[in-house]
């Protein structure tokens, strides 16, 4: 009862809460200056998301890519490190599972299947180590490696894709016989594209609670996080736990890339440019405060807007690009939470948020 | 005093946080042109009360009245536009940018679009000479020091119009001589016109400066008096709420074997300049040995070296004689060294763990908080319940984070965690920096209670009161090398003082005497 207290009485929930209103609250006000409906574009909108058993499959297709990137960027968050480069582990972990899924097709599925997956994550996790190691050994900035790394990832896997497993005369690869589709759900959700990503993520999830809160290893990467000198003074071997808090980051993108491959499209692309679902991951990651049950929570309503966006210009006329305006102002109030506290001040009755001297 | 209205008068401040009363009906006057000290320990609410009075929290209850007339001071603007400056403790000041550029910052004087250095720099030059406070205009704020940086503070809120300036434990990061430079200062100020609250809880500094001090125990006020009326004595008295002994009590040392030591430690820093320069000492099981020194002739990388966080080029460190030169800190902290850092915020705690993360943060790995890789949270409590309890480190509850706990506070938990580790050696550096007296009387107590056990206590300090009354033996650090070694009783703080500034050297015989 004490604790179910606690979580009400903190605005640790109503912050957000706020800002995501706030957010479609800006997103109106730009609309009804553009001379359109908001009330229509959002019915149309949460319409197109719940309206058929098919869009709502899709939509949580669209959420899936989004909650593994988006916990990746929150785990480096907890560590004390930005990772920009949650983009180029996906793809990475895209390739990683393309080539296993094509090349050992010959093994029985569920051998290649779960290899796939795991090459994914492992490879996407030893791409992120390297921006660990750099960053602990020679103490270069990981949002530069990162960021290099993200251009270094889509040649390489764009050459591999055409070296390896081109399909002739076509952009993109073979298809891949390993798949993570689950399509004894073909019929109650009309062919969408569902697949087992979603569940890896919620494991991902679950994962980084356990481990960063429970484990050892997380209480070391916490303190590293919050303050590595404090944990250098307590013994803690920093550099480690950089190069293994990237490790695990980026595990979580090169399964968000598995999970893309494998269960969506079947087949690799090549790339004329970055994919984004690292970048939309930073977005999802400082939306659900780079908490994993936030994350899961920012990732549906990120994918639930970025799907329902496309329902707002059949149904509405509204051009989708305004969804990230709404988008942007939500993360925008949340980074910027004194204007909600603001906002909220006259709901306040005597509240105090003052911390104890 | 005149009949004219008082400067500041607070009447009836209440204010309240969660689970506490940090301000109780707190009332107090400051009159034009005097130096009024508030003294209390570490969480009696002398903070709280001066961050009401500069905007930063709202009372309660209570209201504030300026030159006779009631304010409402709603954020730190206003209160600069009333005419209050505030010194913080820590200073607010931007590192790569010049004394002048911090002082005019959000205020710049402006000459077209541009901003205008020139009159700038010409009006910070003015103030510096009208109230004695020398500065270099130009010089970085990282090449200065501490006591040039304070002086920055001052006349940021000088520059802004200040009448009423608050002081908040000014004197904290300061070495002796500035403390003594700064008692001008403040004398100048107060010349000048001005008024000054001074937040301390150094008694020496209040019977030498304040004219009237006001007494805060556990968010009340206990008395103001005529600080000519008073004697150190009976302050501490009021602020403790007993009998305070400032002489540290302590039966003759016990001295056992060498635990202890250094031989010839050479080691430089990233520019290839020497900072340990052959030095060497050794520390015996029961005793404390006191590091006397200016700041920065050594004793961080002193500490470092010892602890495994720097590199030495040669010479040897032995504990119980084993060589323990560049191990790395987990495995010196495993040969039973414990430490208690400098820097408390930065290097002692983790200031959002909680209370209870914190007591682990060097033992977490082990068995019985470390089962197969998972923390067991009831056993870390348990145990943080049990050093709360054990220390009085008063925290509503061992789940508030670190942060949230005062200065002596804090320091009472890195305390706990270290010595219950049982170590060997304690190494304790600047153990009673920032804290009033009843803390560093539990603090020192708790030093001498360790060397008792038979422990060795390597204590480094800049305060000469602590090393003269908590030392067994006292080594002075003069630009990387020990320049004497003396017992307590044996020299004065004339002696140490001349060694310390490096011009008188007492060799490091005053071992074989033992």
């Amino acid at each position: 009862m004490q604790r179910f207290k606690k979580i009400f009485a903190t605005d640790v929930y109503i912050v957000p809460l706020v800002a995501i209103l706030l957010g479609f609250l800006v997103g109106a006000i730009v609309m009804i200056v553009g001379g359109y409906n908001p009330i229509e574009a959002y019915s149309a909108l949460f319409q197109r998301v719940f309206g058929s058993p098919y869009d709502f499959g899709e939509a949580i297709r669209e959420m899936t890519p989004l909650m593994l990137t988006g916990l990746a960027v929150a785990f480096a968050f907890r560590s004390g490190l930005f990772n920009i480069g949650a983009d180029g582990q996906v793809i990475i972990g895209m390739t990683a599972a393309s080539v296993i899924g094509i090349k050992f097709a010959g093994l029985p599925m569920f051998i290649v299947v779960p290899l796939s997956v795991i090459a994914a994550g492992l490879f996407g996790g030893l791409y992120a180590g390297i921006a660990g190691y750099l960053k602990a050994k020679r103490g270069i900035n990981e949002v530069i490696t990162t960021i290099m790394l993200n251009w270094i990832a889509l040649f390489l896997s764009n050459y591999i894709v055409r070296t390896f497993l081109l399909l002739p005369g076509q952009n993109r690869s073979e298809d891949i016989p390993a798949s993570l589709s689950m399509t004894f759900l073909n019929s109650l959700f009309d062919n969408a594209r569902l697949h087992w990503g979603t569940f890896i993520a919620l494991g991902a999830a679950t994962f980084f609670y356990i481990f960063l809160w429970k484990s050892k290893q997380g209480y070391e990467m916490r303190a590293v996080g919050l303050n590595p000198h404090a944990a250098e003074y307590a013994g803690m071997n920093v550099g480690r736990n950089v190069i293994k808090a990237m490790f695990i980051s980026g595990v979580f993108a090169g399964l968000a890339g598995a999970g893309e491959v494998l269960g969506v499209f079947h087949y690799q692309s090549i790339f004329a440019a970055s994919p984004g679902y690292g970048f939309d991951g930073i977005a999802v990651a400082l939306l659900g405060l780079t908490h994993p049950l936030g994350v899961i929570l920012a990732a549906i309503l990120y994918g639930t807007l970025t799907y329902g966006s496309a329902g707002m210009s059949f149904g509405a006329d509204v051009p989708p690009e305004l969804i990230r305006i709404v988008i942007g102002s939500i993360i925008f109030f949340i980074a910027a939470q004194g204007i909600v506290r603001w906002v909220l001040k006259p709901f306040y009755f005597k509240r105090k948020k003052e911390k104890v001297l | 005093m005149s009949a004219a209205a008082p400067v500041v008068e607070l009447k009836q401040i209440t204010k309240r946080f969660p689970g506490i009363i940090a301000n109780d009906s707190i009332s107090l006057t400051l009159e034009k042109g005097e130096i009024h000290a508030l003294l209390g320990e570490n969480g009696a609410g002398k903070s709280t009360l001066m961050n009401i009075v500069f905007g930063l929290y709202q009372p309660d209850e209570g209201s504030i009245e300026i030159d006779g007339k009631p304010v409402i001071i709603d954020n730190p603007n206003k209160a600069i536009e009333l005419g209050i400056g505030m010194v913080h403790q820590h200073f607010k000041l931007v590192e790569p940018f010049t004394v002048t550029e911090n002082i005019v910052l959000g205020m710049e004087p402006k000459k077209g679009l541009k901003i205008d250095y020139k009159s700038a720099s010409e009006q910070v030059r003015k103030l510096s000479e009208q109230y004695g406070l020398q500065v270099d205009p130009n010089a970085k704020i990282h090449d200065i020091s501490v006591g040039m940086q304070q002086r920055v503070e001052i006349m940021k809120t000088l520059y802004r119009g200040a009448d009423i300036l608050i002081f908040d434990e000014p004197t904290a990061v300061l070495t002796p001589q500035e403390i003594i430079e700064l008692m001008a200062i403040m004398k100048r100020l107060v010349a000048e016109g001005k008024s000054i609250i001074l937040i301390t809880h150094k008694l020496k500094e209040i019977m030498q400066i304040s004219d009237r001090v006001t007494i805060i125990r556990r968010g009340k006020v206990i008395d103001t008096v005529q600080t000519s009326n008073t004697n150190p004595n009976e302050l501490a008295e009021k602020m403790v709420g007993r009998g305070v002994t400032f002489k540290v009590d302590k039966q003759a040392p016990h001295v056992g074997q060498a635990v202890l030591k250094l031989n010839d430690v050479n080691s430089k820093n990233k520019d290839g300049i020497s900072v340990l320069n052959g030095l060497s000492f050794e520390v015996k099981a029961g005793e404390i040995l006191g590091i006397a020194g200016v700041d920065g002739n050594g004793q961080s990388e002193l500490l470092q070296a010892i602890t495994g966080l720097r590199k030495i080029d040669s010479g040897s460190i032995t504990m119980t004689g084993k060589e323990i030169a560049n191990l790395s800190p987990r495995e010196v902290i495993e040969m039973n060294v414990s430490h208690i850092p400098e820097d408390r915020h930065k290097h002692g705690l983790v200031l959002d763990f909680t209370v209870s993360e914190n007591m682990v943060l060097e033992t977490y790995y082990k068995s019985p908080y470390n089962k197969n890789g998972f923390l067991d949270k009831e056993i870390i409590n348990k145990h943080a319940e049990d050093l709360v309890k054990q220390f009085d480190v008063r925290t509503p509850s061992i789940e508030n984070m670190a942060r949230s706990l005062s200065g002596g506070n804090q320091q009472k938990a890195i305390i706990a965690r270290e010595i219950d580790k049982n170590p060997t050696l304690l190494i304790a550096a600047q153990p009673t920096r920032g804290l009033d007296v009843g803390a560093i009387e539990f603090v020192q107590k708790q030093l001498i209670a360790q060397r008792d056990q038979g422990k060795a206590v390597l204590l480094i300090s800049f305060e000469l009161d602590e090393i003269m009354n908590v030392s067994d033996r006292i080594a002075v650090i003069y630009e990387g090398q020990i320049v004497g070694e003396v017992f307590p009783q044996d020299t004065n703080d004339q002696e140490l003082g001349l060694m310390m500034a490096g011009s008188l050297k007492r060799g490091g015989n005053a071992n074989a005497k033992v």
